[in-house]
């Protein structure tokens, strides 16, 4: 099958598998199985591009023009294709954890999770695969607002505010702020085709440059750059797997990547380097880094400590495509899969351990590692990956990003990853060190009669796969950097 | 000869009558049905011919044009005729439930010959090449949309009726002493000749007053008929206690013939060169346009009668078009009428929505919606999707109108002016997201009323605009093209 047939199915597996969920709603096991149907397929998809030497030459494929000038169009390259594959992969197994959370929790509404899930997926495919920035607006979109039925999932005050939070914060950055960015970049470059190299004018004034890339920098509010990061721990009122997938993998990463997109081919390193904008990303990303941090450590709500987690890793990603060295383009990609497969793991460990001992807080979990020990070794090995040490795949992209900051010579950057480092150890240690080696402690609401075990085996068996992935990544990171030679290859 | 011109606006006319002769109510209906339908395949040829030959020109009664009326179909006019022809048909096929459960069995026969006479009217203004003609069929089509306001079923409905009576009527006069003023000026009605004789009047003579005299009551009398902020007070009234049916029709139609008649009396009468440059219609324009945006939306937001907030909506809308005129150039000309047809669909299938769900449920306060989601899913689906267009969403028809919009703005240097667009946009997603909001995540009303799904022939109609704003946000070859031919057709001041 030729690759631009292998695009269009990328796109098109989810929605059919979204249309059949909607038929099948009355038989949940049926629901289900298309689920993991659709998932598989997807995954197989996105493998056969992979695997296929040629699908990163295969050009562009126009689907509609409506306006002349800005069409619908899809192209593979290599950043897309890694995003696609780290997603489809993790939908895959995300698929197999919430089918065991949603039955053992017998949530409500699950016909419309499981729909949703689907849309959010085929946006993130558009999103993976656009070939300009109009397409990838559409797909930014209706992402958006395909996971807003998640978030306020549970429709009780929480989550209908929670879900306003999200969809205000996300909708009034990308049509206030991406919007007008687009629109301009459509006006000095006369093009918004993702080009290797850039389409900016290399005259562009050194303001217009900085206004630009703020623009960019918190219209993409996805990337939760620090102060417009507030959506992502709101977010965390939507059921875990929600949590697990769309925010550790599709939705936030789908921020950076545009982020790392749009730095790579839409802007040139020599223009930012020239005009020096790329500073207002790397101080923003730096603040980032550390204050998320700081704020984490003071959650108590296990999501929350993870969302703020999430909030100071993924400046890691923006920070390694601000440096716009190769080696820090390829710490980048490295990171979008190393901290996805960390901080899924993560979340499957907060859902396994709330659906097992309905348990939300950091301070419940002493002892727990001995009633749940696969979930909270799955937890521990993430934890690693979180924190760059090896053998977890978070050590190859730190190892990368450390090489980045070398070549490029902002020497302060290594005193805050340093800081951060220490920040992670500081919010994540102590919650494997009480899992393990603290005594279990009762409070009213959990008594020692309620003995409980593990999760359902479906969520073990999720966990512990993503955990696993999390350590080939650091004994086979050729995966990822074949595809980022060839990214640094042809920009 | 070719007398199509004139039997689009026959057919109304005359099949009006017959509504009221009739004994039989169904028998009303399908004669309208009939008529609208036939209105609209007329109009698809006359739109045809205009794409391919050009402008037609056409005498009644074979009088030849300063002295016989004359009709005078260019691009501009089969793009509006297309609107109202299009919303017409889809509007009698959803009337006839709709109508049934809110008209008084009695006036049902006078309710369809109204509603023929109100099309017949708007066709006539958008079709005729005579002045003082589009004057009567003004008055036509306002004089039947008074009285189809009036049979709402609340009795606010005649307050509104009457509200707009007086309004309308004050825009009506205004629109006849500019027009009076003109022919006492040039001694002509015809519009072709009336803009080759203002185009003689020298600046200086003692004429020129008279005629920016005529331009301003001009002016203020089709911001009346258009809604235009501050003029627009008739209109939330008038829209919110109309019945479903004459909401469709009118929000979708009228404004936009009001629209039309500015846009012919400025470019093909007065002229591009004397009211944007030495008038400065622009200017003039872009200010109540803006504040119509804004306050439009920012009213929009706090309104609990949906129908209300969709009125209010519908200002800030009009505002987008008169923005575009505003800018008077290709593309902001482009960008207005474009969006005089997106509007409409979008309009359209919203306010079919409403009338679904006023259907079933009786009301459309805001906690009518509770849990419509799940009850109605192919009503509130609609209305996301027509909601999804009125923001301007990307693979929409709204998104199309606003970009070029957008373009036009940027083309002008005006900064400012597209972060008032772009606001607009985000204020649209706030009103409509109170409403899908209580309609998904709401538990069930207590009281339970109407329990299922609006009826196929509600829903058809509705489904066919939703799927026409769809459409027309991925192929926008058709309407596009229209609209930048009527734009070229204005700036050469309309004699292509």
């Amino acid at each position: 099958m030729s690759s631009t047939v292998l695009m269009q199915l990328c796109i098109l597996i989810p929605l059919v598998g979204a249309v059949l969920i909607g038929l099948s709603s009355r038989a949940p096991n049926i629901r289900e199985g298309v689920t993991l149907m659709s998932a598989a397929l997807l995954l197989a998809v996105v493998a056969g591009l992979y695997l296929d030497p040629a699908a990163l030459e295969t050009g562009t494929l126009i689907l509609a023009e409506p306006v002349a000038g800005a069409a619908i169009k899809l192209e593979l390259e290599p950043l897309g294709l890694l995003f696609a594959g780290v997603a489809s992969l993790l939908w895959l197994i995300t698929s197999l954890y919430t089918i065991g959370y949603m039955r053992a929790n017998q949530e409500q509404h699950q016909t419309r999770l499981y729909i949703c899930f689907a849309i959010a997926l085929a946006s993130t495919m558009g999103i993976a695969m656009a070939g300009n920035l109009f397409t990838l607006f559409i797909f930014y979109e209706t992402l958006t607002l395909s996971t807003y039925p998640l978030v306020a999932h549970k429709e009780d005050e929480d989550a209908i505010f929670g879900g306003r939070f999200y969809l205000g914060i996300l909708m009034s950055t990308s049509i206030g702020l991406l919007l007008p960015a687009i629109i301009w970049v459509w006006h000095a470059g006369a093009s918004i085709d993702f080009v290797p190299g850039g389409v900016l004018p290399s005259d562009m004034s050194v303001t217009s440059v900085w206004v630009l890339l703020f623009l960019f920098a918190f219209g993409i509010g996805k990337a939760a750059l620090m102060p417009i990061h507030r959506w992502l721990p709101e977010a965390m009122v939507a059921p875990t797997p929600v949590s697990a997938l769309l925010h550790a993998v599709a939705v936030v990463k789908a921020g950076v990547f545009c982020m790392v997109k749009v730095l790579v081919y839409i802007f040139s390193a020599d223009i930012l380097l020239q005009s020096g904008a790329n500073l207002l990303l790397i101080t923003l990303a730096s603040v980032t880094i550390v204050v998320a941090s700081l704020i984490a450590l003071q959650q108590d709500n296990l999501k929350r400590r993870l969302a703020y987690s999430t909030v100071s890793q993924l400046s890691y990603i923006t920070l390694a495509g601000a440096l716009l060295t190769p080696i820090s383009t390829t710490a980048a990609m490295l990171h979008i899969a190393a901290h996805a497969f960390g901080k899924i793991t993560l979340f499957f460990g907060a859902g396994a351990i709330y659906t097992a001992a309905h348990k939300t807080r950091v301070s419940e979990l002493s002892g727990i590692g001995r009633r749940m020990p696969w979930t909270m070794g799955a937890f521990a090995i993430a934890t690693l990956s979180m924190i760059g040490v090896p053998p977890a795949g978070g050590f190859i992209s730190k190892w990368y990003l450390f090489q980045g900051i070398w070549t490029s010579g902002y020497w302060f950057l290594l005193l805050i990853l340093l800081l951060s480092t220490l920040l992670n150890c500081a919010y994540f240690i102590p919650i494997v060190y009480a899992a393990f080696f603290r005594a279990e402690t009762y409070t009213p609401e959990h008594t020692p009669g309620q003995a409980h075990g593990e999760a359902p085996w479906t969520m073990v068996l999720a966990l512990c796969f993503t955990a696993i992935l999390s350590l080939m990544l650091f004994f086979y990171p050729d995966t990822v950097l074949h595809l980022a030679q060839q990214l640094n290859g042809g920009g | 000869m070719n007398h199509l011109p004139a039997i689009q606006v026959i057919i109304p006319l005359l099949s009006a009558p017959l509504c009221l002769l009739l004994r039989w109510r169904t028998g009303a209906w399908l004669i309208a049905l009939l008529a609208t339908w036939a209105t609209f395949g007329v109009s698809l040829v006359l739109f045809r011919t205009v794409m391919l030959h050009g402008a037609i020109s056409y005498d009644m009664g074979g009088w030849p044009a300063p002295w016989g009326i004359n009709y005078h179909i260019d691009s501009l006019s089969a793009f509006l005729v297309l609107i109202v022809t299009g919303i017409g048909a889809l509007t009698l096929a959803y009337a006839y439930k709709s109508v049934k459960r809110e008209i008084r069995p009695e006036s049902l026969r006078a309710f369809y010959a109204l509603l023929l006479i109100c099309q017949a009217g708007l066709l006539g203004i958008a079709v005729t090449g005579d002045a003082f003609n589009m004057y009567v069929f003004l008055e036509i089509s306002s004089l039947s949309a008074y009285a189809l306001i009036g049979l709402g079923q609340r009795r606010r409905a005649l307050r509104a009726a009457f509200q707009y009576l007086v309004m309308g009527t004050i825009g009506a006069t205004f629109i006849l002493i500019g027009i009076g003023l003109l022919y006492s000026l040039t001694g002509t009605l015809n519009i072709q000749d009336l803009a080759a004789r203002v185009a003689l009047i020298p600046e200086s003579a003692y004429g020129h007053r008279t005629l920016i005299t005529a331009f301003a009551f001009l002016t203020v009398g089709f911001s009346l008929k258009l809604a235009l902020f501050p003029l627009h007070l008739w209109l939330p009234n008038a829209y919110t206690y109309a019945p479903s049916v004459v909401t469709v029709f009118l929000a979708a139609t009228a404004t936009k013939v009001a629209v039309y008649m500015l846009l012919r009396f400025s470019f093909c009468i007065l002229g591009k060169r004397f009211v944007f440059e030495q008038l400065t219609l622009g200017n003039i324009l872009l200010l109540p346009s803006l504040a119509a945006i804004l306050i439009g939306s920012m009213v929009a937001i706090f309104q609990y009668d949906i129908k209300r907030m969709l009125a209010y909506s519908s200002i800030g809308q009009i505002g987008y078009m008169t923005l575009g005129i505003s800018l008077n150039s290709h593309a902001g000309l482009s960008a207005g009428i474009l969006h005089m047809f997106n509007h409409a669909l979008m309009k359209g299938a919203l306010f079919m929505v409403m009338g679904a769900v006023v259907y079933r449920t009786g009301s459309v306060y805001l906690s009518d919606f509770r849990g419509l989601g799940r009850r109605m899913p192919w009503t509130m689906a609609a209305f996301v999707l027509g909601g999804m267009s009125l923001i301007g969403f990307p693979l929409t028809a709204g998104f199309i109108s606003k970009w070029i919009l957008v373009e036009a703005t940027l083309e002008a240097g005006w900064w400012p002016v597209t972060g008032i667009v772009l606001l607009g946009s985000l204020l649209a997603v706030i009103y409509l997201w109170r409403v899908i909001e209580t309609a998904y995540f709401n538990p069930r009303h207590e009281i339970e009323h109407g329990t299922e799904e609006a009826p196929l022939s509600l829903l058809l109609p509705m489904w066919i605009l939703v799927g026409a704003n769809i459409y027309f946000g991925i192929d926008t070859s058709i309407p596009l093209d229209m609209a930048e031919r009527a734009a070229t057709l204005l700036i050469s001041g309309g004699a292509l």
